[in-house]
Formats: structure tokens, C-alpha cells, sequence
């Protein structure tokens, strides 16, 4: 098994530095919709003077680089062991060049280990086998810790918003999440949301949607309406870049449907900030390809 | 865009309304958790007394504050190798965590502005009225951007809080900030949150 360590140290800084095209579109096309000389706009043309320079320097986009969160398909026959070590001391490597902040603290200890490294869920790592033939793929998103903290999750059903347990009401939950989350998530966002599991497997999956590109729609249509009905309505609130108010809350919202037991219907509402970091890269023989 | 220039007077200070843009130039100092609960117990409370050089910083950051601005910032910082410091990333840091300290450091230093993120509390806008002050608020992530409009690391104190944690003496040029609570009492958070609120209520109503 080749030993892939700088080409992950690459993908750390790629996520870190660079963002993707796809976030970067929609947010230059946000610019435009803010008035000039408004704070909003001069938000938004802070962030996209931000992304250049990060990109040019290979600087972090943002200081909090975030719970780095990997997504790893690996074909029959490889080592999940393996590539466990490899990421973490790509890791290791990524935090000493300055690609990444420290940011494993030790909860109970309330330390910092210095290099991005904590027990076994930091960073957190997901493994999915896949056929003999079929490509190595590594995903890595960086999810920054103020986002992180206006997440929330609802157990519907929720009397006070009067929401059931249907898509009308995943949608009153979650326009709820937004409001409350104001600013203080870096807006714009994009919104993660999963509807059933448990408590664990809801949020895991929230989060898991945001790997898939701005624009991308649930297959089905009456998920793939909601997606659409709740970005759009998102910006209705009003909240705008940073909370400043303005016409650009959320640039997209994904959903995803689990099963759930008959007794629960949990919702869980994942905000990612506008440094929305994902990048993958897929090995192929000798070849490595970044995305 | 409005630019104004550190130190501030009360003047300048009181005619800044929510919502307006500004560029700051001058000097400034960055100060966190650490740096705000230790002034308010050696300095303003006096629950602890001073140690080390303590009363020396006391006095510099007494005359550097006034009428200047206190930066909610964790930068990353570099040395290079004729052990200059240069800012590489200076993001603003969630504020309200200050919100026991600010007023209080605010009106014993005459500090004119807050910079951080997310905003703060009815203490910290009720100093604003007193002292006068204004919070302002930095773009949020915009960490490499925001490390190039500081010009230049004039000095720091108390390094032994941690790189992320010392109270930096900074001066920057046309760093960009938005008066979010001002001098009036108002505040562009409340004001957000209530007619967000309102629309949400109607988006409540609405048949799915
Ligand atoms: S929420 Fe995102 S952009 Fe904001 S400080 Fe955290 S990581 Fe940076």
C-alpha cells in the first residue's frame, strides 16, 4: 500500500486556503444583490477579497480551521488501519506548517495538544469500503466552531412553533434555527439538515449532506422543493453577512431522510459559515486527483 | 466609506449610527478572556493584587487605551528573523464571552470601541452610552484579510497568557468594521433579531 501522507498534507492545505468554486461563486453573485455601500455588501466584498489572499498565500481562509472531518471510500483490500495513521500524521504535519490552528483542546483537562491530534474521534475519520476496482476517495471538510455552535437539533413535535411530525414541520424547525442563529454563524450559511435517526446518527448525517456541491437537489422532488422553499424563505429573515441585515442569509440547504424509531422524529439543523472548507482528492494507481 | 482615525474623540464617537460602515487607522490593542479578567481583578475590582510587571503594563496600557480600541482577536502570529512579529491571520473572536468585563474596562480606561464578533449585552451597550463608546464589529472568518490591514506589531504584553491570549499593541491602516451598537443605545442586533422575528412569525403562519 502506497504511503499517501504529503498528498493528505495537500488536501489540508487546499481545504484550508482555497475554497471551493462552487461556494465562491455564489457568494461573488451575493455581492451584487446588496446595495452599494451597505454593510452587507461591504461584508461580502471583505470575504471575497479574503479568499483571494488566502488563495494566493496558502494562509488559512479563517484562524478557526475548524473540526477537520474526513470521509474516506477505500477500495477492498486496503488498510483502513493504515490510513487511519497516515491522516493523522498528515494532520501532525498540516498543523507545524501553519495550514491548520491547533484546535484539540482536551475537554476535561482543558489543554491543548498543539497538533491537531486528540483521541480517537479528533479528527474525525469515517471509513466506507468500496469494490477492488473502484478508486481511493478522501474527503476532508473543516467545520468551523462558531457555526458549529448555533447547530441545533428539535424533537418534533414542537408545540410552541407548532410544528408536527410532517415536512411542514422539518420546515417551521428549521426556519426557527435560522432566526436564532442570527449573524453569529458567519453568515451566509448553508444549512445541513437531517430528518429521523437518533440523536447521533441525526447530527452525523447533517453534516454529512454538506459534502455534496452548492446546487446539488435530493432525488426526491418533494425534498428537493423543500430544499429550495427553505433558502429562499431563509433569506426572507432578513439577517444578512455577519447579521448586518441584508438580502443574502443562506446561499443553499440540503436534507436528507433516515429512518427513525416509531416514537422519535428528530431533526437536526447543521450551519456551516460562509468558510465553507471541503476538497477531495481521488487516487487512482500512481495518479492523484484534487477536486 | 467613513475612516476615522485612533484615538477617537467623544465627538466623533457620539455621531456614529448603527450600521455604518468605517474604516479604522491608528493604534490599537488586542485583548481576550485572559487579558479582560485580569485587568478587571488587578486593576478595577482589586481582588488580586499586582504581580510581576503588572503595574508598569498597567500604566503603558493606561495611556495606550485611552480613546483608543480593544481588539476581540486570537491572531496567529510569526517571527521572523530579526524578531519582527507580523499578524498572518487576525480574525475577530466572539465577543460576548467579555460581556461580565467590557463596560467596566471600557469606562476605567476610556476605551472609545470594541472590535470583535456577534455582538454584546445590555452591560456592555449601557457602557456604551456611559463611557462613550461604540461596538464595532469585523468580518467574521476574513482572518488573512484582516491580519494585512495591521501594518505593523508595535509591541506586546503579557506573552504568558499565550500568543492567542497577550494583549498585541497593533497599528493598522483602513481595517474594516461596522458600528453595530453605538453611543445611543441602539443596537443593530436587537434591531435584526426583532424584525427577523417578526417575519418569522408570518413564515409560521403561512400553510405549507
Ligand atoms: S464560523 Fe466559520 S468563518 Fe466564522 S469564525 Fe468560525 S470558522 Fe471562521
Amino acid at each position: 500500500m502506497k504511503d499517501l501522507t504529503n498528498e493528505i498534507i495537500e488536501l489540508i492545505r487546499r481545504t484550508s486556503s482555497n475554497l471551493p468554486k462552487d461556494v465562491e461563486d455564489r457568494l461573488r453573485a451575493a455581492v451584487e444583490k446588496e446595495a452599494p455601500g451597505s454593510a452587507a455588501r461591504g461584508a461580502l466584498e471583505t470575504i471575497m477579497k479574503n479568499i483571494e489572499l488566502s488563495r494566493k498565500n496558502s494562509t488559512p481562509i479563517c484562524q478557526d480551521t475548524g473540526t477537520p472531518i474526513f470521509r474516506v471510500h477505500y477500495p477492498e483490500g486496503w488498510s483502513a488501519r493504515k490510513l487511519r495513521e497516515q491522516i493523522r500524521g498528515a494532520m501532525a504535519e498540516a498543523t507545524k506548517k501553519n495550514f491548520m490552528r491547533p484546535n484539540a483542546v482536551d475537554a476535561v483537562y482543558d489543554k491543548n495538544t498543539g497538533n491537531n491530534l486528540g483521541g480517537d474521534d479528533f479528527p474525525s475519520i469515517h471509513f466506507e469500503e468500496v469494490d477492488a476496482d473502484q478508486p481511493l476517495t478522501i474527503e476532508l471538510m473543516l467545520k468551523g466552531g462558531g457555526c458549529e455552535n448555533v447547530g441545533r437539533q428539535y424533537s418534533l413535535p414542537h408545540n410552541e412553533l407548532g410544528a408536527g411530525r410532517d415536512l411542514a414541520g422539518v420546515r417551521k424547525v428549521a426556519l426557527d434555527a435560522v432566526q436564532k442563529a442570527q449573524g453569529q454563524g458567519c453568515a451566509p450559511g448553508i444549512l445541513g439538515i437531517s430528518i429521523g435517526g437518533d440523536r447521533g446518527t441525526s447530527y452525523i448525517k447533517s453534516k454529512e449532506v454538506l459534502y455534496d456541491k452548492i446546487g446539488t437537489r435530493n432525488a426526491d422532488p418533494e425534498l428537493a422543493k423543500l430544499e429550495e422553499r427553505l433558502t429562499e424563505e431563509s433569506n426572507q429573515l432578513g439577517i444578512g453577512p455577519m447579521g448586518f441585515g441584508g438580502q443574502t442569509t443562506v446561499i443553499d440547504t440540503k436534507i436528507t431522510g433516515l429512518s427513525r424509531l416509531p416514537a422519535s422524529y428528530f431533526v437536526s439543523v447543521s450551519y456551516m459559515c460562509w468558510a465553507y472548507r471541503r476538497r477531495k482528492m481521488v487516487v487512482r494507481g500512481e495518479e492523484v486527483e484534487y477536486d | 466609506m467613513r475612516e476615522i482615525t485612533m484615538p477617537i474623540s467623544d465627538d466623533v464617537i457620539r455621531s456614529l449610527k448603527v450600521g455604518e460602515p468605517v474604516l479604522l487607522t491608528g493604534v490599537m490593542v488586542t485583548g481576550r478572556d485572559a487579558a479582560h479578567k485580569w485587568m478587571i481583578e488587578t486593576f478595577i475590582k482589586k481582588t488580586r493584587p499586582p504581580q510581576g510587571d503588572d503595574e508598569k503594563v498597567y500604566q503603558e496600557l493606561k495611556k495606550l487605551l485611552n480613546g483608543s480600541v480593544i481588539y476581540h482577536c486570537g491572531p496567529v502570529v510569526a517571527k521572523d528573523e530579526n524578531g519582527e512579529y507580523k499578524f498572518l491571520a487576525a480574525g475577530p473572536t466572539t465577543s460576548i464571552r467579555e460581556e461580565p468585563y467590557q463596560a467596566d474596562v471600557m469606562k476605567h480606561f476610556n476605551v472609545k470601541g470594541v472590535i470583535g464578533k456577534g455582538g454584546m449585552g445590555a452591560k456592555t451597550l449601557k457602557g456604551c452610552q456611559e463611557t462613550p463608546g461604540v461596538y464595532f464589529h469585523a468580518i467574521g472568518g476574513a482572518a488573512s484579510f484582516i491580519a494585512q490591514s495591521v501594518k505593523k506589531v508595535l509591541g506586546v504584553y503579557k506573552l504568558e497568557f499565550g500568543t492567542p491570549e497577550a494583549m498585541w499593541v497593533i497599528e493598522v491602516k483602513d481595517f474594516p468594521v461596522v458600528v453595530t451598537m453605538d453611543a445611543h443605545g441602539g443596537s443593530q442586533h436587537a434591531v435584526i433579531d426583532s424584525s427577523s422575528q417578526e417575519v418569522l412569525d408570518k413564515l409560521l403562519r403561512e400553510p405549507y
